[in-house]
């Protein structure tokens, strides 16, 4: 079945030969496999289409699979610290403590230190008084519901039972309230109700400075969301420990392992749906490719009859396959990063980060598919004589 | 003469259609098995979301303040009010009973470790290890050990301690029977007064065996942890409970869930109670548990959604892609299949077959095709749905029956569109040169 009788096609000797006189001159090899794409662009062009969404659905695959990691790592702080540094047995931290451990984990990774002191409301009852930095609070725990962040200078955040005590009323109604410590006296106005359900909410947060000021009391506590596997937190909590020997560096364990369980989850979930799909994207190729090279049979059996050897029969059609699927992997990959990025803007909110390393993988994948996807139907075919075919039976 | 022609189609060509057969069937299973993955990955995520711990607790209504610093609390030990211990099994008789995995009292008392000279206040928390209740007709388990899943007990020579089984034989190493007299100890305070599993702990003057190290991460470290009716008798409140963490299976918060009930129409209100939000299943455990106030763990609760939705949000379009591949792996298939026939087309026509009735033949074999490889490939499907849910997630990835009908006619609609351009180019092609052998 070739093409040659194709109208469109049909070409006089003389425009052949000027079209020759005038092209580059490409041996015989590359003419060949040039006009094999030209003359049958139709099937060529579904067979490379089969490859292109391939390569693509595999590139985007991996890339996934290597960002969606890092992604929901991130997704995974919003949990709140993993790492808590505490000063031993009630003292406080080193007064440059924070810039040490911030020296350490680089000026990205959120540490906010927490100083505590148990006050007396005007009549009597204990309360547990913290200073804190709004801002950095804010940022580490966003699973604080806060009715409004304090920003005027004595305003405090009082936690739901808290507020109960020191300062009754409906919000925003609620009643500026004192506080002792030590003797020392603060006049406080509240700013906003906090909620956490847990023991937040039996506290009054006011601004470390203003803490300091009347306490005197040094942050105590330093909570740190350190990002990385769980690997890179075990380093950096050896560093930090290493660094500040005077107080007790743990991890988190209640973050850290669920974050780890629902992670591994994920990613063998994730692993196997990429798997059975470049699977499938593989297969379509292969299906399609075979399509291609059988319905090529006429021209194996012209070649061989021409005298070709079955070396260079085989060099043709695999090296045909070869270039198909380079082509295919390069349009593919590109494709592909496409949609990663865009599944990561649409469903992480954050674009995925090209990972050009999947390249080789993503071109070795293609053209090991496309050369098996040739090979299938040659050795079929090598077994029938060429005068078979070309009868047509 | 219809019947036959497919039939004998189907009989002479035999090996082309169980390639185009064998495409259609790896299609479908890929995207059944995707499916059905994407459909449950909500609830098995969730449940491994549970791993974080309790996303609820509940408190006694007038509670007082909580002054606690650093895990050592400060408050006279029986001040304050409790819940009742007797109330808990309620928790099963819920509405969402069957999303609630499982709760662990809570009472702190603030006792005295040692004597003489050496002696010191440390905090010992009562709770549930793993203990057997019944609510009804149902018995369960519960406590720590499903509810604080990041607990660990070590023993002496480092290997994690087993479940109590029976009677705790002296000096045998594991978590504590609920109702043994055994008591864990916080690694930290262990270090600090160099006790280890299987040695005695003066407690308020009495002896008790320590069974385990306790390893949290969090407060506990430096605490007693013994089974509840030690930390009651202790107390000389028995029955008394402080707090109860509840671990709950939860919808994602929206805007329905965060609609205070007494403000909704009887419909809303019907529709908020019956859906398993975090917020409703606090108000039904307030119901159930008398002058209790329940709350939920934001830091848990809020968070989850986020995480959730995400990962749903990726296994949705990681769907899509497995359909798109198949759709594409299965019209290739067909689309080969077909393009390999024009000589028969030709005779065909040639007979004097119109385009019609060529193109009815090639779609009654596609469709028996669709057929036979969704049946095939929807089985195969469930297995392997079956295989990814037993071994990532310990559990069965379930099978919608309803997604039968579905996968069969996506299949069919797939095969048909895959097939309906090879078959318009098969049928327009002139007999004559199909006849020839050309083209």
């Amino acid at each position: 079945m070739t093409t040659s009788t194709t109208p469109g096609t049909l070409l006089t000797p003389r425009q052949v030969a000027d079209r020759r006189a005038h092209s580059p001159h490409i041996s015989m090899f590359g003419r060949m496999l040039l006009r094999a794409a030209v003359l049958r662009r139709r099937r060529a062009a579904s067979a490379l289409l089969a490859m292109i969404v391939a390569a693509a659905v595999a590139t985007a695959m991996m890339n996934l699979y290597v960002d969606v990691q890092a992604k929901l790592r991130t997704e995974f702080r919003s949990y709140g610290a993993n790492v808590v540094i505490v000063a031993k047995d009630g003292q406080s931290l080193p007064a440059d403590a924070l810039a040490r451990v911030e020296s350490v984990l680089g000026a990205k990774t959120l540490a906010v230190p927490f100083s505590y002191a148990v006050a007396r409301t005007a009549n009597g009852q204990s309360v547990v008084v913290v200073g804190i930095d709004f801002a950095r609070a804010r940022q580490l725990n966003h699973w604080w519901k806060v009715s409004r962040w304090p920003s005027a200078p004595n305003e405090a955040l009082i936690g739901m039972r808290a507020a109960a005590v020191v300062s009754p009323g409906t919000s925003p109604n609620h009643q500026p309230f004192e506080l002792t410590f030590q003797g020392k006296g603060i006049q406080l106005a509240p700013a906003g109700m906090l909620q956490t359900g847990a023991g937040e909410d039996s506290r009054i947060y006011i601004d470390q400075a203003e803490f300091q000021t009347w306490t005197g009391i040094a942050p105590s506590t330093i909570e740190v969301a350190a990002n990385g596997t769980a690997a890179e937190v075990g380093t950096s909590i050896r560093e930090l420990a290493q660094l500040l020997p005077s107080s007790d560096v743990r991890p988190v364990r209640q973050i850290m392992e669920g974050e780890a369980n629902v992670l591994n989850k994920t990613r063998a979930t994730l692993y196997a749906s990429a798997t059975l799909v470049v699977l499938t994207s593989a297969l379509c190729v292969l299906a399609t490719l075979i399509g291609w090279v059988f319905d090529r049979r006429r021209d194996f059996a012209i070649m061989k009859a021409l005298g070709a050897s079955e070396r260079l029969v085989n060099g043709f059609f695999a090296a045909e396959a070869a270039a198909l699927g380079v082509v295919g992997a390069i349009f593919g990959f590109f494709i592909g990063i496409g949609v990663a990025v865009w599944i990561g803007r649409v469903n992480f909110h954050a674009p995925v980060v090209p990972r050009f390393s999947v390249f080789p993988y993503v071109l070795a994948g293609s053209v090991a598919v496309a050369l098996l996807s040739a090979i299938l139907p040659i050795e079929l075919l090598r077994r029938v004589q060429p005068a078979i075919i070309l009868r047509g039976e | 003469m219809f019947p036959r022609i497919v039939y004998e189609s189907f009989r002479r060509q035999a090996r082309r259609k169980a390639l185009a057969g064998i495409a259609i069937t790896l299609g479908v299973a890929v995207a059944t098995a995707m499916i059905a993955v994407a459909t449950d990955i909500g609830d098995k995520i969730n449940r491994e979301l549970r791993s974080y711990g309790a996303n609820l607790v509940v408190t006694p209504q007038e509670d007082t303040l909580d002054v606690e610093v650093g895990g050592v609390n400060l408050k006279p030990p029986s001040d304050g009010a409790f819940l009742n211990e007797a109330d808990l099994p309620k928790i099963r008789g819920t509405f969402w009973h069957h999303n609630i995995v499982g709760f662990s009292p809570m009472l702190p008392v603030t006792v005295k470790l040692g004597s003489g000279s050496g002696a010191q206040d440390v905090t010992l928390v009562g709770t549930y290890f793993n203990k057997a209740l019944s609510f009804g007709k149902e018995d369960f388990t519960t406590g720590v050990r499903i509810t604080h899943p990041w607990w660990k007990v070590s023993c002496r020579d480092g290997r994690l301690a087993r479940p109590s089984r029976g009677e705790d034989s002296a000096g045998a190493c594991n978590w504590p029977n609920d109702d043994s007299q055994n008591v864990l100890i916080g690694e930290r305070l262990a270090a600090k007064l160099s006790k280890n599993s299987g040695d005695n702990l003066e407690i308020n003057g009495r002896q008790f065996l320590i069974s385990g190290i306790l390893s949290t991460g969090a407060a506990e470290d430096d605490q007693i942890v013994a089974p509840l009716a030690l930390a009651q008798q202790i107390l000389g409140k028995p029955g008394a409970v402080r707090r109860v963490y509840v671990s709950a299976l939860t919808k994602p918060p929206d805007a329905l869930s965060v609609r205070d009930p007494k403000t909704m129409t009887p419909e809303v209100y019907d529709r908020w109670y019956c859906s398993p939000y975090v917020e409703s299943i606090a108000y039904q455990l307030q119901e159930v548990i008398p002058h209790s106030h329940a709350e939920q763990i934001r830091q848990v609760a809020q968070n989850e959604g986020t995480v959730l939705s995400r990962i749903k949000g990726l296994m949705l379009l990681i769907t899509f892609a497995a359909l798109l591949a198949s759709a594409l792996a299965v019209s290739a298939a067909m689309a080969t299949a077909i393009y390999e026939r024009r000589v028969e087309v030709g005779l065909m026509k040639a007979l004097g077959a119109g385009n019609l009735a060529v193109s009815a033949i090639f779609f009654a074999e596609a469709l028996l095709l669709a057929l036979v490889g969704g049946i095939a490939g929807f089985s195969a499907g469930a297995l392997l749905a079956r295989q990814i849910g037993r071994s990532i997630f310990n559990s069965q990835i379930a099978i919608e029956p309803v997604l039968f009908p579905i996968i069969i006619a996506i299949a069919v609609f797939v095969t048909f569109a895959g097939s309906a351009a090879a078959i318009r180019r098969a049928v327009k092609f002139d007999p004559v040169f199909a006849l020839r052998g050309e083209g």
